[in-house]
């Protein structure tokens, strides 16, 4: 059913936090390990070794350079690099879910995942073009929809010991900066962490509603300058004299 | 927007077997007998035709009876319902007229307006998605109903409706342009908001996630041709509306009929072309494109 529920028991979703992530992409590759090993079809690759290679990815790890304005205090401000992953980010109000023809994108109303049941799915492509994010892929072999299922058949999977029982690439990422939880409970580590950090909502004027939140980069120290070896390292000598002086002139003739 | 062809194709026809089947519904021309059968087979052909094609870029096209299903949500959905609908009953329409001369006006009515449906459930199709703010406009449905209605006035021989609709398409297709080309910035999401680093500073692209392509650059940041796209809109204009208004000015003659028809329709889907090409996904600002 592609209605939207009106109201989920649970919100689960991840935080993202932008000052951490040292972008080395290995949540991409868990994901992609996992999600083409267990539920659904797997994620193919066209031309891995050829001259076009692409593939399925259900998380990417973009890179943005971030300029701050110059200020009269910090007139040349450095700027910052910021990885950015990105993945489904389970909106509440899901486009992608309503615009579907099958009733093969769901929300659903236990815990707000936004899954694709695959069997309904025809390919069609249109939730695709309503997701802003760019966070569905059409998979090239199988011809269905893929998205980040949370990791559904991790989080309650009873085979696994208990500390794996969180998403792929929350488990993986070396930073620690992805985090798993229920942001309808205001206790939770997610939702603690949302208001401690100022989390904040991707392209809000979209009107999605996302359910994952991203942490803003902290501000930078800034340090004054202390170098106590400046003053001596300053040259002794502008201009080689003698020989050296004799050399630089004649080289410079040839 | 990548311009799969398919789509093209199936926008192009069938919004223009459509417009024909919803003047035949009103009975213009008064057609019947052998004559009548040659009208609605050009009619089922084109919107039978263009619907068919449009499975062609599904990935799952054996599935396609599924996408009936969720009219209470989907545009696409209801496309598909109404389509199915115009067709069943423009065709139970057109056999009584053809093969026993009886005219159900009621019927044909009930044909044309689900005809018009079917048009605008298709044009909601795009005009619903915020995510392309050239298409997420009122005038979205307007320009693809009037298209549909002036070339199916145009087919249908009905010189005095198309001599109106022809240039009122051709105004609404210019405005849309106009329109469409302040439309993202209007829209207010732009790469600040897309990575929510905008309060730091001025953000750009730095690196993208991979190497080669994927299914997201391809499909929705499709960027070849736009550099064409004043000549082609030029090409569409003159085309899809000037030429046909003017070939049909001139005292009707059934050749000129035709060549006003191919130019429409050789217009028309350039202008489609246009359509999608020109249309940033703001999924492009993640890339630092448009
Ligand atoms: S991020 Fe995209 S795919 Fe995920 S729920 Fe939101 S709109 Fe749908
Ligand atoms: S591609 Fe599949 S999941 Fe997406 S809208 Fe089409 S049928 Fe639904």
């Amino acid at each position: 059913m592609t209605q939207l529920p009106e109201k989920t028991d649970r919100k689960l979703g991840l935080v993202i936090d932008l000052d951490t992530c040292v972008g080395c992409h290995a949540c991409v590759i868990s994901c992609k390990g996992w999600n083409t090993e267990n539920y659904g079809a797997p994620l193919s690759d066209q031309e891995p070794y050829g001259g076009h290679p692409s593939g399925t990815f259900l998380n990417r790890v973009h890179s943005y350079e971030v300029q701050p304005l110059a200020t009269s205090a910090m007139p040349h401000p450095a700027a910052q690099l910021v990885h950015f992953p990105k993945s489904c980010l389970h909106c509440e109000d899901a486009p992608c879910v309503t615009v579907c023809p099958t009733g093969a994108s769901y929300k659903r109303v236990e815990d707000g995942i936004v899954l694709v049941n695959e069997s309904d799915c025809i390919g069609c492509g249109l939730c695709a073009w309503a997701c802003p994010y760019g966070a569905r892929e059409l998979d090239a072999a199988e011809g269905v929809m893929k998205k980040c299922t949370l990791c559904v058949d991790r989080i309650y999977n009873e085979n696994l010991p208990e500390v794996d029982r969180v998403p792929a690439c929350v488990r993986t990422c070396p930073a620690g900066a992805r985090h798993f939880g229920d942001f309808a409970d205001p206790d939770s580590n997610v939702s603690k962490l949302t208001a401690e950090r100022g989390g904040m909502d991707l392209m809000p004027e979209q009107g999605t509603k996302p359910v994952n939140k991203y942490l803003p980069p902290r501000p930078k120290d800034q340090m004054d300058q202390i170098d106590v070896l400046a003053p001596f390292l300053a040259p002794v000598m502008d201009e080689p004299k003698g020989f050296l002086g004799w050399l630089d002139k004649a080289l410079e003739k040839i | 927007m990548h311009p799969a062809p398919s789509v093209i194709v199936f926008t192009t026809l069938s919004g223009l077997g459509f417009g024909l089947l919803f003047w035949l519904g009103l009975g213009l021309p008064a057609v019947s007998g052998w004559v009548a059968f040659v009208f609605f087979a050009i009619g089922f052909g084109l919107a039978i035709g263009g619907l068919l094609a449009s499975t062609f870029h599904l990935g799952h096209p054996e599935r396609a009876i599924k996408a009936f299903s969720q009219w209470r949500s989907s545009w696409l959905s209801r496309e598909g319902v109404a389509a199915v609908a115009a067709l069943l009953v423009m065709g139970a329409y057109a056999a009584l007229l053809i093969f026993f001369d009886i005219k159900v006006t009621l019927l044909g009515w009930i044909g044309a307006v689900l005809s018009l449906v079917t048009v605008y459930a298709t044009s909601m199709i795009y005009a619903q998605l915020s995510t392309i703010p050239r298409w997420k406009t009122p005038l979205t449905p307007a320009l693809l109903l009037a298209i549909a209605l002036a070339g199916g006035a145009l087919l249908a021989g009905q010189i005095t409706y198309a001599q109106i609709l022809l240039p009122i398409a051709g105004v609404l297709q210019v405005l849309w342009w106009v329109r469409g080309d302040g439309a993202l910035l209007q829209s207010g999401t732009n790469m600040a908001s897309a990575t929510g680093l905008g309060d730091i500073g001025t953000v750009r692209a730095f690196e993208p996630p991979h190497t080669g392509t994927n299914y997201l650059l391809r499909e929705l940041v499709y960027q070849v041709g736009r550099k064409h796209a004043l000549k082609l809109r030029a090409m569409a204009l003159m085309l899809g509306y000037i030429l046909p208004v003017l070939l049909i000015l001139i005292p009707f003659a059934h050749a000129l009929a035709a060549v006003a028809v191919i130019c429409h329709l050789a217009g028309i889907a350039a202008s489609r072309w246009l359509f999608f090409a020109e249309a940033e996904h703001v999924v492009g600002l993640y890339y630092g494109k448009r």
